[in-house]
């Protein structure tokens, strides 16, 4: 390496800084600067949140059709009774990954992918924060996912539930290493989901474009904020969990053995502890899609902006405060339970709030039925009934008759695909145009939406009267003499009519990519930031960070300034604001794009699976985690003169 | 084997109570749903219809909606005000649950395995003390109070038609009382998911007037008598001679193991391997020759009799009343 002698006096590089309208030289030189290397090698060392946010969208939905695919293998298993397809071995294995998948690969990771991609473009940022770690989380997750289902091909996938409740998930009812890839999969996960939620609180506080204070921000902001920091609070909780499970599998502790002074219960109350908050981790960025979609479609802004915000934080409060309704057949003491079913009533609130408000936003609003918005208002019948089978399930004696029956597999489903999965589909549609530059069929579309909430219904609906008629969950076969053969069959074909329409979904967004009707910047007339730059966005997201003057930017008046000057084009600058009120504060260079964090997460993965093995495996597999995380981290010559002169010039 | 197994048909108190809370709950919610799509659906309804070039109305921006408001405020107060009724409901019920009388109750303690249920009778003189698998008697309109334990991992006991779940964990004993006011048999099944035959580890419930029921418990506390037809005594001998006596117990032979389904009166048994299968010589034949074939996973091993030994077997082991 060469020495520059008239560094730091005489700064050898002179920063070109944007200009408000910015000229063809410096868009090309943001597009230069913000853009992802070519080649494999710049495949890997990609770390453009738009580029992570389409991979992990990508990865997320084939996780959701891997799981769909096991699903519909049950469901051909218990459309009659005493089947002889699939065997329990097989069977318990089926549902353990289907749950898992649905939970830890597809529901949380797909809101948290969807974010990647639309947050810096909601909030008005050139970039997410921490774009290296935002690509680890990505590689980290990936390979979690590939881990588990390698696993599950070499017939060495988990089988004790998605729950994994000791001690039939312990050493002595588990043996092998069935579990051990369970629990290290959770680790995984984790790890991924705990750093995509501080790269989104870092995010929306500090990134914001000048002027979007708190109460300008759209509400599918809002929610994934609160979502973060759910994560925060819950995710730890699994995470000590599952490693004092792997503990007692793997070194010979006994936190979960009653026999050694362990408790078995405490392995529920930690994954509920969790596993509750789980649920409205899915939910919440739904209710966010929703948010989003209402106001474009019936043309005014949400009714009741505070109390939605409100309710979003009070629902994410409350949702830690209702665990043990998952454990009321536990011996627990009953006045306790009783206020566990308070809270788990009280949580309909917020949500009931919500809902009124959405209904208000299109009782007076100007309808625009499209896909999106059919999506959305498919929403208000199932998640409706989700809720309420629901508050149902908080009563002590009702959930007494009815848990761990197929009732709970209805109200779940309904819970899920109605309140995440359709929002979601919805949103899909909603934000495929800006992703792509091009619109899906809207013909398409329709058929995709149709089959999905009939077949759905018919799908899951019949589960209901089946539990109340004393089907348990998790039964690889039932006699003939139960009388459940006819729902159940029911039941397959609407999941045959859901995985259709989910085929259809499949074919829409494929071939929407090269024959999809051209989108334009804004196709669906919408007021937040992210329609006010092309489709696809340009690498660095807006030619001129924009400034922001009110909760709909581009529905509203646009009184000057509208937007930063003198950010460089030929650095990665970036303005990072206040938190409350989005005033500008300093400006900070982030890092370009490198393999390291791709090295990392390949590190860091043979540690997690070799620890599967040896114990050794954590002290050895460290080596080459701190190699990569240091070279990650060390600091280049020529990036550190470039931002001193970025620092000095006027 | 057609025994019920429904929690909105109920034959006790404490499904009933928990029916009648079910009832209230489905009204109220099916009241609360309607009322929602209906305003949905009026909603989008008399929304004119628009395009994305439909200018935004930004009124709600410049004054606020008073109506709107009130409206959306009235419905979250309704609703909180049918949660309350919905919660006292619930706590009301748990109470009268909670306050069944257990005068003069039959005490037993049932004992799960993977996959089966140990049914031990209690009784203040030992002697009296009874052990069977899988049907548990009770005599109709006496309370009834379960003591739950676990040998290996969680299952959970449940009998929809009388009561509602309980959870027996390991290292913790819960308890459940419940009462049967009509003769009949109940079909229960384990409802926490313990393994591999997790969906075969069912029971009975058989209640009866209780004078029968003192006369069966009478008979259970009988060991059975030596064998008098010949097949049946060389099937005994073979039982004790070969490796069911690992795990089984017979009262009365030099059989008492404690691992499998106490086999004393095995042939008064509605049910074969905790309800997969009816009992009859030939469906046991089926079980003991190939249990992994009914039960994949089962802990029961396979044994090769030959025909002859299996048939005297299956003579002895249903002679067992």
């Amino acid at each position: 390496m060469t020495r520059d002698p008239a560094w730091p006096d005489k700064p050898d590089i002179e920063p070109l800084r944007n200009t408000v309208p910015p000229s063809a030289e410096q868009i090309l030189a943001l597009e230069r600067t913000w853009r992802d290397p070519p080649g494999w090698l710049g495949f890997i060392s990609a770390i453009n949140h738009k580029t992570i946010g389409v991979r992990f969208i990508v990865t997320a939905f084939g996780f959701f059709v891997a799981g769909g695919l096991l699903a519909a293998l049950m469901r051909l298993q218990l459309a009659r009774p005493e089947s002889r397809l699939i065997g329990p071995d097989l069977y318990n294995q089926l549902f353990t990954m289907h749950g898992t998948t649905m939970m830890f690969l597809f529901a949380v990771p797909v809101m948290q992918a969807v974010s990647v991609y639309l947050v810096p473009l909601m909030v008005g940022a050139r970039s997410i924060a921490f774009p290296r770690m935002n690509a680890y989380a990505f590689w980290v997750y990936l390979f979690g996912g590939l881990m588990l289902y390698v696993a599950f091909a070499m017939n060495i996938g988990p089988d004790a539930g998605w729950f994994a409740y000791v001690p039939l998930s312990g050493p002595d009812y588990s043996p092998g290493k069935r579990v051990d890839f369970w629990a290290q999969l959770i680790t995984f996960t984790e790890l991924s989901g705990l750093l995509e939620a501080v790269i989104l609180i870092t995010t929306v506080f500090k990134l914001r474009a000048p002027g979007m204070t708190l109460n300008r921000l759209p509400l599918f902001v809002w929610g994934m904020l609160v979502t973060a920091f759910m994560v925060l609070f819950a995710m730890p909780s699994v995470m000590l969990a599952s490693s004092a499970l792997i503990m007692d599998r793997l070194v010979g502790t006994h936190f979960y053995n009653p026999a050694e002074g362990g408790d078995a219960l405490l392995w529920q109350h930690l994954f509920w502890f969790f596993g509750h908050p789980e649920v409205y981790l899915i939910f919440i960025p739904g209710l966010g899609f929703i948010s989003a979609i209402i106001p474009t479609f019936s043309r005014r802004p949400i009714f009741g902006y505070s109390a939605m915000v409100l309710a979003l934080i009070a629902t994410a409060f409350l949702s830690f405060g209702l665990w043990v309704h998952h454990m009321f057949a536990t011996n627990l003491p009953e006045l306790g339970k009783s206020f566990f079913t308070a809270v788990s009533m009280m949580i309909a609130i917020p949500s009931a709030v919500q809902i009124f408000c959405w209904i208000a936003t299109l009782w007076t609003g100007r309808l625009n039925l499209k896909t999106p918005l059919l999506f959305v208002l498919a929403f208000f019948v199932i998640l409706v009934i989700g809720g309420l089978s629901g508050v149902m399930l908080a009563s002590v004696p009702l959930d007494l008759q009815v848990h761990d029956t197929y009732f709970v597999v209805a109200h779940l489903h309904y819970v899920l695909i109605g309140g995440a999965v359709f929002p979601l589909i919805g949103a899909i549609y909603y934000w495929y145009p800006k992703i792509t530059g091009r619109l899906m069929s809207e013909r398409l579309g329709r058929w995709n939406f149709w089959l999905f909430f009939v077949g759905f219904n018919i799908a899951f609906f019949p589960m209901h009267l089946l539990g109340l008629m004393g089907m348990p969950r998790r039964v690889y076969t039932y006699p003939k003499e139960m009388g459940w053969g006819g729902l159940n069959l029911l039941s397959t074909v609407g999941a045959v009519m859901v995985a259709f329409s989910v085929l259809l979904f499949l074919v829409n967004a494929w071939r929407s990519r090269t024959h999809g009707a051209l989108a334009g910047d804004n196709p669906w007339g919408a007021g937040t930031l992210e329609w006010g730059t092309s489709s696809p966005p340009p690498a660095g997201n807006f030619n001129a960070v924009p400034v922001v003057h009110g909760r709909e930017p581009l529905w509203e008046a646009q009184p000057e300034p509208t937007h930063v000057s003198g950010l460089a084009a030929d650095q990665r600058e970036v303005l990072v604001t206040t938190v409350l009120e989005a005033h500008p504060d300093h400006r900070v260079v982030f890092p370009v794009p490198t393999p390291w964090p791709f090295v990392g997460a390949v590190a860091t993965t043979v540690l997690f699976v070799g620890s599967i093995f040896t114990p050794w495996a954590v002290v050895w597999g460290m080596v080459p985690v701190a190699i990569a995380l240091t070279a990650w981290f060390w600091p280049r010559r020529r990036e550190t003169r470039a931002h001193l002169a970025l620092e000095r010039s006027p | 084997m057609s025994a019920l197994q429904d929690s909105l048909h109920t034959f006790g108190p404490q499904a009933g109570h928990i029916l009648d809370l079910w009832r209230l709950t489905l009204l109220i919610c099916t009241a609360v749903f309607t009322l929602v799509l209906l305003g949905f659906l009026y909603a989008i309804w008399r929304a004119p219809k628009a395009g994305p070039h439909t200018p935004p109305d930004l009124g709600a921006f410049e004054h606020s909606e008073p109506t709107l408001q009130r409206n959306v405020i009235a419905a979250v107060i309704v609703s909180a005000a049918l949660l309350l009724v919905l919660v006292g409901a619930s706590v009301w019920t748990d109470r009268v649950l909670a306050q069944m009388s257990l005068r003069d109750a039959l005490h037993v303690q049932v004992t799960a395995h993977q996959w089966w249920w140990e049914i031990q009778y209690d009784d203040a003189q030992p002697a009296r003390v009874f052990t069977t698998a899988n049907e548990l008697h009770v005599p109709v309109g006496r309370p009834v109070v379960l003591t739950l334990k676990s040998d290996d991992v969680i299952h959970s006991f449940w009998v929809p038609n009388l009561a509602g779940k309980k959870d027996l964990i390991p290292g913790r004993t819960a308890q459940m009382q419940f009462r049967a006011d009509k003769a009949g048999v109940y079909r229960g099944q384990c409802a926490e998911f313990c393994g591999y035959q997790h969906a075969w580890m069912a029971f009975l419930v058989v209640a009866d007037e209780p004078s029968r029921y003192e006369a069966w418990a009478a008979g259970q506390r009988q060991a059975p008598p030596p064998p008098a037809d010949p097949v049946a005594a060389r099937g005994m001998r073979i039982f004790l001679g070969s490796t069911c006596v690992m795990c089984h117990n017979i009262a009365g032979t030099d059989a008492s193991a404690r691992k499998a389904p106490d086999l004393s009166h095995l042939g008064s048994r509605q049910t074969l391997a905790a309800g997969a299968l009816p009992n009859n010589a030939e469906k046991l034949a089926a079980w003991i020759a190939e249990p992994q074939k009914i039960k994949p996973g089962v802990n029961m091993p396979a044994h090769a009799f030959a025909p002859d030994d299996l048939h005297a077997l299956v003579v002895y082991l249903e002679s067992l009343k």
